[in-house]
């Protein structure tokens, strides 16, 4: 009774205010914002409040076969990863580019259309999916995707995140393991010709984090169909990319964990592709990204001095028809990197 | 950076904030009640589905429609939910329903979109070309249409009509759109923004039948009253008018082309009359509670009676003001000789449609948020108008094409249909339209509440200078036609 009193008495201070940002000519951009804020404001609120409500919810729960720390732990985490504007907010909002730059390619290569499911019938690999934050969406789309992380406390949150969406639960799997191992696997089990190999892999943030880099794609043309796609993105080694990547995101801004990146494991987008090319791929386009901290939203740009995206297709075996792709795809490939990616 | 607007925040946000935290401890109760009785997998038990809307009116109707036919949402699982019976019409009613809506091109888009249009052209509605907008202090009126008559402004459509033909066409949609009618929603259990402990991942339905159904976005289409909206505590910003409206089916003393829609300023209120055959209008009368009551008791002869006197009589004019209207007149034509447009007057009523005569109170609301996490509201649920300018349906019309293509976009790009991101435009978008709507809206309906000499003159000229104006008046009908 007195609460509802309150709330419309605050309800009413709230909406004097909010005529007069109306008054003030307040950019709605910057009330939109505000109102974000507000909701993860909110957010931390509930968790807070959850925080003190733990003992009892513990009580109940270790009444079940579930080990209640375990989950905890895999829940905080969890929290964590899908946190659309926690530590990793970055990494959700470059989902905007990554996927339909992702779907797009795919819908080029392969043209069968579902509807609802333009990815429907595809095998994707996520190599170091992390929290599942961008196999979900390719999940979505109707791919059938398979993440693999080596660190087994990130894939036990996707694990737990994906469970939870029926639509998810036939078409995304995870497992702790790395490319490596996936890859011997192939070649010490049943060796039949792409029955298990992948459509198109996806490498997103990932190889700016990888040791060797030359094993790496030896391993992604192993597990990858002839024809198949392989999608990059990963940090430029220029002098910009260490001002912004290292000294401002992650020590100024600290927009991702600082210790996150190390200046010395980037690689530029030329020696990327000199890589590939040796290693049976060729490169179909590459576009630089740009993220914009003000706003928190990634926008494609013509400069690869930061951030790029990279798409790369496996050639196929036959060494003549190597030789006719090759000719064959070099106007494709130019196409490819002029063409602007939609979106 | 984030920490400064954090602080603006902190001013900004102290209602909010103060609201929402009672809200969480009032909902965190029963949602940690279902949790304990719901672990481990039993909430895999209730189906899930991507998008349920609450209530089938028109703007809930469309909504399903619309999302059942989006390509990109193709094979998401849509449930309708509606609480009174399925509103089949095999065959157009004779007499007509006093509640129509005022359909603009631009609601009219979107019903072709879904294929609803072709059924309601093949049932009944009435394009007007012309509206006439005018004063009962003053001669001075403003006069909209497009094109010199060539085009239709909008059509006047009777609700059951929108709703039969919404209806027909969610039936061929059955693979794509569920509706359940007959089916009361007793409760709502939201889930927390991220995935917290104990926290539900959807948003859970709980129907009379006892049923649960859960969702992973909710859109709210259940009217002023809305249950979604008040069992998410979000505020609404609300004033009643002190006013009611009188609707009628008016019978018209001969045939006309009756393309014309009529309204008329009066101190108590606006009166309108919107064409629904070349014999019939409906009448929407604003007045007084206390007027509007005698409007009711009033024999079918005295109600014709005033009704014509409504539109006719000339006891609020004053000489002063005709005086300095027609001087005012006199020198803007002289300046633009050609602009402005002529007087035509209303046709004259000669009956009224037998037991068609209603009241219902009118308001003004506006939710002070449109969205939550997994939730979206649409319609009046949302926004609700004064009728004055045919707008209610409209915007709620606009929300459902807003939605619809910001919830295409999110499938398209493989996103969560309830993330916080494309709700968040959504809601700006529109608030950015309905707000403006509503203040014009309201402001018409304030300057002309009053006989004040003053604002009389004011309006008077203002509206005038606007009639000479057909750039400035393309402006306003491009706005309320969207």
């Amino acid at each position: 009774m007195y609460a509802n009193k309150l709330n419309r008495l605050m309800l009413g201070l709230f909406i004097r205010h909010a005529t007069a940002v109306g008054r003030s000519a307040f950019s709605w951009t910057a009330a939109c914002k505000q109102r974000t804020l507000w909701l993860q404001r909110r957010a931390c609120l509930k968790t807070h409040q959850h925080v003190v409500t733990c003992p009892t919810s513990a009580r109940s729960a270790s009444q079940t076969t579930v080990d209640p720390d375990e989950v905890r732990k895999f829940q905080s985490l969890a929290g964590k990863w899908w946190d659309e504007q926690g530590e990793f907010a970055a990494l959700h909002a470059l989902n905007d580019l990554r996927v339909p730059f992702i779907r797009d390619n795919l819908l080029n290569v392969h043209r069968a259309r579902h509807r609802g499911k333009p990815l429907g019938g595809l095998r994707i690999l996520d190599v170091g999916c992390g929290g599942g934050l961008l196999t979900e969406p390719l999940g979505r789309l109707g791919a059938n995707v398979l993440g693999i992380d080596p660190v087994g406390n990130s894939v036990g949150t996707a694990e737990l995140h994906s469970s939870i969406d029926p639509d998810l639960r036939n078409r995304v799997s995870y497992r702790a393991s790395t490319l490596e191992e996936l890859s011997a696997e192939r070649t010490g089990g049943q060796e039949e010709q792409g029955a298990d190999h992948f459509d198109a892999i996806v490498a997103s943030e990932v190889v700016e984090h990888l040791a060797d880099l030359e094993t790496f794609a030896s391993c992604c043309n192993h597990v990858l169909k002839p024809g198949g796609s392989l999608f990059i993105t990963t940090l430029n080694k220029t002098n910009l990319s260490y001002a912004l990547a290292i000294v401002v995101a992650e020590q100024l801004l600290h927009i991702v964990p600082s210790g996150t990146h190390d200046w010395e494991k980037f690689i530029s987008p030329v020696d990327l592709e000199r890589l590939l090319e040796s290693n049976g791929f060729s490169v179909q386009s590459v576009q630089g990204m740009l993220y914009n901290p003000a706003s928190g939203a990634w926008s494609w740009t013509n400069s690869t001095a930061i951030n790029y995206a990279l798409h790369a297709v496996k050639v196929r075996d036959d060494p003549h028809a190597d030789q006719a792709e090759d000719g064959g795809s070099h106007p494709e490939g130019h196409a490819g990197a002029t063409a602007e990616p939609n979106n | 950076m984030h920490r400064l607007t954090r602080a603006t925040l902190a001013f900004n946000g102290l209602g909010r904030c103060f609201v929402a935290e009672k809200q969480v401890s009032a909902i965190k109760i029963p949602s940690r009640g279902l949790v304990c009785a719901e672990h481990g997998d039993d909430y895999s038990k209730h189906e899930v589905y991507d998008v349920i809307i609450s209530g089938g009116g028109m703007v809930g109707s469309a909504m399903a429609c619309s999302l059942g036919m989006d390509p990109n949402l193709d094979g998401k699982k849509i449930l309708l939910l509606e609480a009174g019976k399925k509103k089949v019409m095999d065959k157009v009613p004779d007499t007509y329903s006093t509640r129509v809506s005022s359909i603009s091109p631009g609601s009219t888009t979107l019903l072709s979109g879904v294929g609803a249009w072709e059924h309601i052209t093949k049932m009944r509605c009435k394009p007007y070309k012309r509206m006439q907008v005018w004063d009962a202090c003053s001669d001075v009126l403003i006069t909209f249409d497009k094109d010199n008559l060539q085009d239709e402004m909008a059509h006047i459509v009777e609700n059951d009509i929108v709703v039969a033909a919404l209806t027909k066409q969610l039936d061929s949609l059955s693979d794509n759109v569920q509706v359940k009618y007959r089916s009361k929603v007793v409760g709502y259990a939201w889930p927390m923004p991220h995935q917290a402990e104990n926290s539900i991942p959807w948003v859970k339905v709980t129907l009379a039948s006892g049923e649960s159904v859960q969702t992973k976005l909710l859109i709210g289409a259940d009217g002023p009253n809305s249950m979604v909206r008040q069992e998410l505590g979000i505020p609404t910003v609300k004033w009643n008018y002190d006013q009611s409206a009188v609707v009628a089916v008016l019978h018209l003393s001969e045939p006309t082309e009756n393309n014309v829609a009529w309204q008329r300023f009066l101190p108590s209120g606006p009166i309108a009359l919107l064409p629904l055959s070349d014999t019939e209008s409906s009448l929407v009368w604003s007045t007084s509670h206390q007027q509007a009551e005698e409007l009711l008791q009033l024999d079918e002869e005295s109600f014709v009676d005033a009704v014509n006197s409504a539109f006719w009589s000339n006891e609020n004019q004053s000489e002063l003001i005709e005086t300095a209207g027609s001087l005012f007149r006199s020198t803007l034509s002289a300046i633009m000789p050609s602009a402005g447009s002529p007087r035509q007057l209303p046709p004259s009523v000669a009956g009224v449609g037998p037991k068609t005569r209603v009241m219902f109170p009118l308001g003004t609301g506006h939710a002070a948020e449109y969205i939550r996490h997994r939730v979206a509201l649409i319609g009046d649920a949302a926004h609700r108008v004064h009728p004055l300018a045919g707008q209610g349906a409209n915007l709620g019309f606009g929300d459902v094409a807003c939605l619809t293509r910001l919830l295409s976009r999110a499938a398209f790009d493989g996103k969560d249909l309830g993330a916080i991101q494309h709700l968040l435009e959504y809601e700006t978008e529109r608030q950015r339209h309905n707000l403006a709507m509503m203040a014009a809206i309201d402001l018409m309906k304030r300057l002309y509440s009053t006989n004040a000499a003053p604002v009389v003159l004011l309006r008077t000229f203002g509206v005038q200078a606007t009639n000479m104006v057909p750039a400035l008046k393309e402006q306003i009908m491009a706005f309320a036609s969207k």
